[in-house]
């Protein structure tokens, strides 16, 4: 394992480090004092890569990621998980705004709150299904114009008065779903999403999933789905197929 | 186009600190926590605001002002004796540096008002411009007029801040390189607040550079407003005359209208600049709604429109603030009396390493923080 001491490397340095130790066959990364350092595992690209981060890793963490893990023993910021195509990123904190932006494959998880537009715009194709789990609340535009993907919000250890998620919710949403552990104020739905009962499709798509991520952090399994779950899945696929043609 | 250019990852970087014990502390701190976020700015401009670090003149308004030449100097100087006695005149305090270049005169005041002056100019003034049947707002009112007739009619001069035991440093540079040219870690202040600009719209200029300010209100702004010209023409009403080319000025303006003059409390304040949607509005419970409904019409004018993270010192306080739908980040810091707002949680963890708590703030809710009941700054 290659352990880095990133105090004062700037990010250029950091990941061109990084980069170049994982083309000489270093799969197991240990990064100490970070702090702010954008674009960490951005574009790594090899799947058996396994990276720690110690610290508040910046902006665009895992953005175009292509298989590795990262775990975060720490809060995150903005932007994790950008265009990233597979692998996993692990927040042992919360995290920011615009997570999972165009996230097209790989699983994201966050154990604690995250911030406005997160997922939006996640999309799938085939097998390829990103999946984005908060264990915390969300801010507003959660899903926005998602158009795949399955993204999780769990409420865990939410304090009383607080939403579970934020206004806009799932707004020019078109495609994949969001599991909700809670209730859903209908005046915060988006336009084109509806609220459904999970059934057992439902549940042998999340269970596995949610599975994995309460043996992250530790949560209970059965706890945690002896919450009140509900969907919201987009009433129509092409909202605007006939924007053109009628 | 030939080659490949570098990216640049800009988004404008905001920083704010302040001791709830009014606790002075070296700018070493704030310099540190705005070099963290580095790649947010391009070097087109940095600044600082330091709030507790004149107490050897803490009752006189410290006027700091730019200069591009010296006939700029003699005719603000003469301006300011007139009316002021200036008790300490001093060039500000600077280090050659070798990325801040094409710097201008760099000169502070410490002044006070003539006594009469006061009472002659509010007899003469149109009443609702700078009439207060408060003295000391008085006061401030025609100290707002003095800085609005320096940047409108002296060329070439400009007024960087005006308010008591406060003062800004700002310039064209990377902050953390206008920090070291002026030396701000030499200063103690309870407060300090600084920017790192990526200009957009606007040139980047000395007097362009955030924090933007009038009496003791600075601002520094990360965004764009883009309902400036209604907010500029709205302020014109009422004697503020924008002079600086940069959005972020009107902000600084509405403030002191609003909460000095106007009375609104700051969280008022905060409503009628960062409204809600009118359809949040009718959801709320009587008499709120009513309340909410009133300063949406009645400053209309003065909402921001446009993404903005925003930071505001004042004497005594910060506020922190996002756009209603929070287009750029806002997180908040604390450790134990001190309170942090920055663009992003690291830049708080650099020189707060272990916080009591780290959150971020909902969009168009302002975070209003003071110094603890009974201390004085």
């Amino acid at each position: 394992m290659e352990r880095i001491d990133s105090q004062g490397l700037h990010y250029h340095e950091l990941n061109e480090l990084i980069k170049r130790l994982a083309e000489e066959g270093v799969r197991e990364f240990q990064l100490d004092n970070v702090n702010g350092q954008r674009y960490l595992g951005t574009g790594l690209a090899y799947p058996d890569i396994k990276m720690v981060v110690n610290g508040v890793p910046g902006n665009d963490l895992a953005s175009f990621m292509n298989g590795p893990e990262i775990t975060i023993n720490d809060n995150a910021q903005d932007a994790i998980g950008n265009t990233m195509n597979a692998g996993q990123v692990t927040v042992h904190g919360h995290a920011g705004d615009v997570l999972g932006y165009g996230m097209r494959g790989g699983r994201l998880f966050i154990k604690g709150s995250v911030g406005y537009r997160v997922g939006i715009h996640m999309k799938e194709y085939k097998k390829q299904v990103p999946v984005l789990i908060a264990g915390g609340t969300a801010g507003d535009f959660l899903g926005e114009y998602m158009a795949g993907g399955v993204l999780v919000l769990l409420g865990l250890e939410r304090q009383p008065g607080v939403p579970l998620a934020g206004d806009y919710l799932g707004t020019g949403m078109h495609g994949g779903v969001i599991y909700l552990r809670g209730e859903v104020d209908p005046f915060t739905l988006g336009k084109e999403v509806s609220v459904f009962d999970l059934d057992e499709a439902d549940w042998s798509l999340l269970g596995p999933h949610l599975q994995d991520f309460c043996a992250a952090f530790g949560f209970n399994y059965d706890e945690v789905c002896a919450g009140k779950f509900c969907k919201l899945i987009p009433v129509s696929n092409r909202p605007y197929g006939r924007l053109y043609c009628s | 186009m030939k080659g490949t250019f570098p990216r640049i990852p800009s988004g404008c970087s905001i920083t704010g600190i302040l001791n709830k014990k009014a606790k002075r502390f070296s700018g070493a701190d704030v310099i540190r926590s705005i070099r963290l976020m580095h790649d947010r700015s391009n070097g087109l401009g940095g600044g600082f605001a330091g709030y507790g670090i004149y107490p050897q003149y803490k009752d006189h308004y410290a006027f700091h002002l730019l200069y591009t030449n010296e006939a700029s100097q003699h005719d603000t100087e003469y301006f300011l004796e007139k009316n002021f006695v200036i008790d300490r005149c001093e060039p500000i305090p600077t280090r050659p540096h070798p990325r801040i270049t094409d710097t201008p005169m760099l000169w502070r005041y410490f002044l006070r008002v003539k006594p009469y002056v006061v009472e002659q100019f509010s007899s003469s003034h149109n009443r609702e411009l700078v009439k207060s049947a408060d003295e000391a707002d008085a006061e401030k009112n025609f100290v707002v007029s003095q800085v609005m007739e320096i940047n409108q009619k002296i060329g070439g001069a400009f007024v960087a801040s005006s308010g008591k035991n406060m003062g800004v440093f700002k310039g064209v540079g990377f902050p953390e390189d206008i920090g070291e040219f002026y030396r701000v870690e030499e200063y103690e202040g309870y407060m300090w607040t600084s920017h790192g600009r990526f200009p957009t719209n606007t040139p980047g200029w000395w007097g362009g550079a955030h924090p933007f300010t009038i009496l003791d209100w600075s601002v520094v702004h990360n965004g764009e407003i883009s309902s400036y010209g209604i907010n500029r023409r709205y302020l014109e009403a009422f004697g503020y005359h924008c002079t600086l080319q940069t959005d972020t000025e009107v902000i600084a303006y509405l403030f002191d209208l609003l909460h000095r003059r106007q009375g609104l409390s700051l969280e008022n304040t905060c409503l009628a600049l960062a409204a809600p949607f009118w359809k949040e509005i009718d959801r709320y419970p009587e008499p709120k709604r009513e309340a909410v409904t009133a300063i949406r019409q009645v400053y209309g004018s003065a909402m921001l429109n446009g993404p903005f993270s925003l930071v505001v010192g004042f004497t005594g306080g910060m506020i922190g603030i996002t756009d209603r739908i929070k287009l750029r980040p806002l997180v908040c810091g604390q450790k134990d009396e001190v309170v942090y707002l920055s663009s992003e949680e690291s830049a708080i963890r650099e020189i707060c390493p272990a916080p009591d708590r780290v959150w971020t703030i909902r969009a168009g809710e302002p975070i209003i923080v003071k110094l603890e009941e009974g201390v004085q700054p």
